[in-house]
């Protein structure tokens, strides 16, 4: 079985297109709502008050605890029974956004942890408000510290976006299985496919250890 | 201006503070000395509310720090009274604790601007002549990082000197500076402290500067004060033993 050039050609533009916009989409808007959702979970679990702090703690413990394909069965297939229902690709940024964001959190929380309490003790000294404390001063060095770590994770969520594939929505893996099934080959358009991973993925890390590196110093 | 009665400050089984009178009068200049652990920085850390008393009470220009009187009894002193007498004091820290996020200038104008309410321009006025002062005017647009020692903490110090406090804080600020760096420092605290009616407390190990500035001296040994009184005599003619003895160590070194 040779590698037939012509058809992969052939495909080539709609993985790129249709497929590719998919995954983009879904990548972008998980990583945007993890992101997001990680840091108000990593607030809320720094809260003094424990009406706050125990059910994100809570939260965060139960979708590391779970696997996301379970999550995004439950919430394609189960959650339309309460009343609930979205396209199949608004579910699956959900389901990518929430499970990362147990992730980012974390990683939030270390960054946090990380400003030096002197950062804090100061604030207090000066009189500043304590909203202005965290935005002006503690979030802007905790997120300067976070950003490899995130930037891995939007990594991470590329990569396991053609999991969206379960809940029907057609990411550039599951183009390719279709375009498989036509022919019952699939040789090129998984290849295909995997390359394109490939390509995005390696610089990506690349990119990700030289913003380490220069934060780091 | 500052007065502590009875305060008892531990942590965990550790008594820091055993029981602590004393008072400052507005404009007056304090030393605190004495070995390490006897409790003189947590007396500035409990004035500038980064540490609660145990028990006792602290007040700043007559009104209590830590409770409030509200229908007829006393109760914890929530953020808004924290912050109204919080604004009375500045301090400054042994290790300078400039916003590492910001330049030299917006650490200057951070505080009176998201505390104060002053608007960007007036506190950025403000903000060069303090830094014309302590001799880093050509410095607003650094970032801390890139500073000395020494600078760093003259910027601390025109920091705190930003928000006007009626009361300032020193806490060993020239302990983590290389001894080349010392004198700067000081000479321009000296100038400050004699140029105005600031109130001082201060924590040093700088006995030459604490003669020079203060007008009085306290003694600290093991959570309570010792000696009280003003620096000729404490310097030249200790009363107690354990100054005597201290200071003799710390000269010697």
């Amino acid at each position: 079985m040779g590698w037939d050039w012509r058809w992969t050609l052939q495909i080539l533009p709609e993985l790129l297109t249709r497929g590719l916009l998919v995954t983009v989409q879904a990548t972008l808007g998980g990583a945007v709502l993890a992101f997001a959702l990680g840091l108000l979970l990593a607030l809320l679990r720094r809260s003094r008050r424990p009406f706050l702090s125990r059910p994100a703690g809570a939260a965060v413990e139960f979708v590391r605890s779970t696997p996301l394909l379970v999550q995004l069965f439950v919430l394609y297939y189960v959650l339309p029974g309460f009343g609930v229902t979205m396209s199949a690709l608004a579910t699956g940024i959900i389901g990518l956004g929430v499970h990362y964001a147990a992730y980012t959190s974390e990683v939030y929380r270390a960054g946090i942890d990380g400003v030096p309490r002197g950062q804090w003790e100061a604030a207090v000294a000066l009189d500043l408000p304590r909203h202005r404390t965290w935005t002006d001063v503690v979030l802007p060095q905790a997120v300067r510290r976070t950003l490899p770590a995130l930037g891995n994770y939007l990594v991470a969520i590329f990569k396991e976006s053609p999991q969206l594939s379960v809940i029907t929505v057609v990411d550039v893996v599951g183009l390719a299985r279709e375009l498989g099934a036509e022919r019952f080959r699939y040789l090129e358009p998984l290849t295909v496919a995997g390359l394109f991973f490939l390509l995005v993925s390696v610089p990506a890390s690349i990119l990700v250890r030289r913003l380490e590196r220069r934060l780091g110093s | 201006m500052v007065r502590f009665e009875r305060v008892v400050k531990r942590f965990g089984d550790l008594e820091v503070l055993r029981g602590l009178d004393f008072e400052v009068r507005r404009g007056e200049r304090v030393t605190l000395i004495g070995p390490s652990g006897s409790g003189k920085t947590t007396i500035l850390r409990l004035l500038m509310t980064l540490e609660r008393v145990t028990s006792g009470t602290i007040e700043v220009d007559g009104e209590c720090l830590s409770h409030v009187r509200r229908r007829g009894r006393l109760v914890p002193a929530d953020e808004r009274h924290l912050r109204r007498i919080r604004r009375k004091i500045g301090m400054v820290f042994q290790q300078f604790n400039l916003f590492a996020n910001m330049n030299v200038l917006r650490n200057l104008t951070e505080a009176p601007v998201r505390a104060l309410g002053l608007p960007r321009e007036q506190a950025e006025a403000r903000a060069r002549e303090l830094l014309e002062m302590v001799g880093l005017a050509d410095k607003a647009l650094e970032h801390p990082s890139r500073l000395s020692g020494g600078q760093q903490q003259r910027v601390a110090i025109a920091r705190a000197l930003a928000m006007e406090p009626e009361v300032l804080l020193l806490d060993e600020v020239t302990s983590a500076l290389d001894p080349e760096l010392v004198a700067g420092v000081l000479d321009l605290l000296r100038d400050i402290a004699r140029s105005g009616d600031l109130t001082v407390l201060c924590v040093t190990h700088e006995m030459r500067f604490a003669r020079d500035v203060s007008h009085r001296v306290l003694m600290f040994d093991h959570g309570r004060i010792i000696e009280d009184g003003p620096p000729e005599q404490i310097f030249s003619d200790p009363a107690h033993p354990r100054t005597r003895a201290f200071l003799q160590a710390v000269l010697d070194a």
